[in-house]
């Protein structure tokens, strides 16, 4: 069967196995290497296996328990994070962590070590994660936690599901006295000015991210939107507010990509134009304030057949001004972004994950439309910036990074083949590693 | 508050139109082959806000074991009000094409079974004159067809057998839905091609609740398979001989 990934660059064909439930066996591949597959939202290739097979998970979907008074659940790994927060957040529990899109599997979030605005507050997705059970290709189960198995454990969190099918897994929810957020948006003139909100709001709030103009250089280089909340008090339900959201579908693929560089001069000046003053304040249901883009099922179809990149990066604390301006200057300079662009700031808390992406410092996400060899090059010199920084690209997002950046990036994937499944594999492993993994066995 | 029974439990579609009842605080009682994936869902459900969840073994072609069966459902959930048919096997027409075993085999899975509980089962609601009794049909047996007819053939008897019950119950105010579910991404159709015709498991479920709710006679699920079987319907027999379906 032929699967895209969320970005739509790349395409691959293989077999798929739905998996139905946790105590049946590994499938019989026959001989071929496969791959866990949540919801395919991840961006690139690490969803993908060509030629391979697909693992779907999206059936391992029950709630296994749930305690009310500590907020511990333990459910399938292929429950979507929406399922989890629909039946959770009624009873005052909230996700620890979430990530921009609710429509991930709790094992995608796991593999990928998601995080979310408040990783200055909380870290990433696997600090909150209790324990899990994999399954390996030779049958075998492993249950893992911080003190069981803990090898294992923080080799699959932020594994990219390459050391086994994670069949369920336990997570520690978060206590919130009401289904609403009291956000706050500051529009800001140039980078200085991000980096002095982010610091002052990381200070008084639980969520913070700013979106920014990634067209704009010069002396206002990096001016956009700050985006700040916090979870509401218990407070009476505004009378005006329907729980049901009015989700919209964008139906096809156009032939060429509606984001282009008129349009998107015009959408950004007008996103930065349409708060007029400085600030605004409002107390807003949690759907739109943490996922505004799920309000357009299939919204990727929007950059046309040719599909679009994610960008992501992480630039170290020390020093991260200049290589963000540096960034924003060749990316502005290309012309090539998209509306979405965003800058946060990663907190200390380290993730438990051998592998995982988020360290302390800023990241910078951007989307690009696939303008073939013109964006590759771009990100090419992005990478280089990346590099000499120290900081890393995340591998959710990515369809492209060579080899040699992926193992500057992620100095300890050596140590990670310790606890890789010999039977598992993704197009986004091979490319980074390029055969690199035998030499290593 | 109603008290539910789901025979054939651990099916795609049985679990998703379980949960939907499960969310609406009510008792279920689940029959299914296996022990461990019964427990997986009865756990669910009770989660998901059954404020009764029974499970009880259950095996189609064991037709000693049915009245059992229906009499246990009825104690433990104190009454029945809606049943729910939904185990099947899709045969292999090949295979039983090639052997009359397996023929006999698929007939007594996908009709011979249903049709035992249903004759049960109605004795019992008639007596209650209330209840709902679904059961999961195809859209495979409104016309035999070369790649599917032995299946097409059992899901076509349960059909007319569902029909002459309502006819029956009526009068006793019994609901008897039958259910066509036309292409959906299950187990059962896990080897299958996906294409634009397919439904999910859930998109089913949501359907077959509304339609117990508004007492719904044949349910075809998703609607516009409606349409297409009364296109395939249509065709003379003597073109539809010819025909590669």
């Amino acid at each position: 069967m032929s699967y895209r990934s969320w970005g739509g660059t790349k395409t691959a064909v293989q077999r798929v196995i739905p998996l139905y439930w946790e105590q049946e066996p590994f499938p019989d591949t026959e001989g071929k290497l496969a791959l866990p597959f949540g919801n395919g939202r991840s961006y690139g290739d690490s969803c993908l296996n060509d030629g391979g097979v697909l693992l779907d998970t999206r059936h391992l979907d029950h709630f296994l328990s749930f305690d009310r008074k500590t907020g511990i659940l333990r459910c399938e790994a292929g429950t979507l994070l929406s399922e989890i927060l629909s039946f959770t957040v009624p009873q005052g529990w909230f996700l620890p962590v979430t990530p921009g899109t609710k429509y991930v599997t709790l094992g995608g979030a796991i593999a990928n070590d998601v995080h979310g605005k408040n990783h200055h507050r909380s870290g990433t997705f696997g600090c909150h994660i209790l324990r899990f059970e994999i399954l390996r290709s030779d049958n075998s189960r492993i249950l893992c936690s911080p003190s069981d198995n803990k090898d294992f454990f923080s080799a699959t969190i932020g594994g990219l599901g390459l050391t086994g099918v994670i069949l369920w897994a336990e997570i520690a929810l978060k206590a919130i006295s009401s289904p609403f957020i009291q956000s706050e948006t500051v529009r800001f003139g140039n980078l200085d000015e991000f980096f002095s909100l982010s610091r002052e709001s990381d200070r008084d709030y639980e969520y913070t991210v700013s979106w920014i103009d990634c067209l704009v250089h010069g002396k206002n280089l990096g001016r956009g939107i700050f985006i700040r909340g916090n979870h509401a008090p218990p407070l009476p339900p505004p009378t005006n507010f329907s729980s049901s959201r009015n989700i919209r579908n964008f139906p096809f693929s156009p032939p060429f990509s509606l984001v282009n560089t008129l349009s998107l001069r015009a959408f950004n000046t007008m996103y930065y134009r349409k708060q007029i003053r400085k600030r605004s304040k409002r107390l807003e249901p949690y759907d739109p304030f943490f996922y505004p883009l799920d309000g357009i099922s299939h919204w990727n179809r929007m950059y046309g057949r040719k599909g679009f990149y994610q960008y992501q990066c992480v630039i170290p604390e020390e020093e991260s001004e200049f290589p963000v301006r540096e960034l924003l200057t060749e990316i502005a300079r290309s012309g090539q972004g998209s509306f979405l662009a965003v800058l946060k700031h990663f907190g200390n808390i380290p993730s438990p994950g051998i592998l995982s992406f988020p360290r302390p410092g800023i990241t910078l996400a951007l989307d690009f439309p696939n303008r073939g060899e013109k964006t590759l090059s771009l990100f090419s010199r992005l990478d280089e910036i990346v590099a000499s920084a120290k900081g890393a690209v995340y591998p959710a997002k990515d369809a492209r990074m060579s080899s040699k950046s992926y193992q500057q990036f992620f100095p300890r994937w050596q140590e990670f083949l310790r606890f890789k499944d010999p039977g598992l594999s993704s197009d986004f492993w091979k490319r980074v590693t390029k055969g690199d993994e035998c030499n290593a066995y | 508050m109603q008290r539910i029974l789901i025979i054939g439990a651990t099916s795609a579609i049985a679990q998703e139109v379980a949960r939907l009842f499960a969310e609406k605080g009510n008792r279920i009682f689940l029959a299914g082959r296996n022990p461990d994936k019964l427990s997986i869902l009865a756990n669910d459900l009770s989660l998901r806000g059954a404020i009764q969840v029974e499970k009880g073994l259950f095996e189609a072609t064991d037709f000693d074991s049915h009245p059992r069966l229906i009499e246990e459902s009825f104690n433990s959930l104190g009454g029945l009000d809606t049943v729910l048919i939904a185990f099947g096997t899709l045969a292999d027409q090949k295979k039983c094409e090639g052997s009359v075993e397996e023929t006999l085999r698929e007939i007594s899975i996908n009709e011979l079974s249903i049709l035992s509980l249903l004759t049960l089962l109605a004795n019992r609601f008639e007596k209650q004159k209330s209840g709902t009794i679904a059961v999961l049909s195809s859209v495979a047996g409104d016309r035999g067809r070369k790649s599917n007819y032995v299946y097409g053939s059992a899901k076509s008897a349960v059909t007319t057998f569902l029909q002459g019950l309502r006819n029956r119950l009526s009068s006793s105010r019994i609901h008897i839905m039958t259910i066509k579910p036309g292409f959906v991404d299950t187990p059962m159709t896990a080897s299958f091609k996906k294409g634009f015709l397919w439904a999910t498991p859930e998109s089913v479920a949501k359907t077959i609740i509304k339609g117990i709710e508004k007492k719904k006679d044949v349910l075809y699920t998703p609607f516009f398979w409606r349409a297409i079987m009364i296109i395939i319907r249509s065709f003379p027999e003597r073109l539809f001989k010819k025909m590669n379906l």
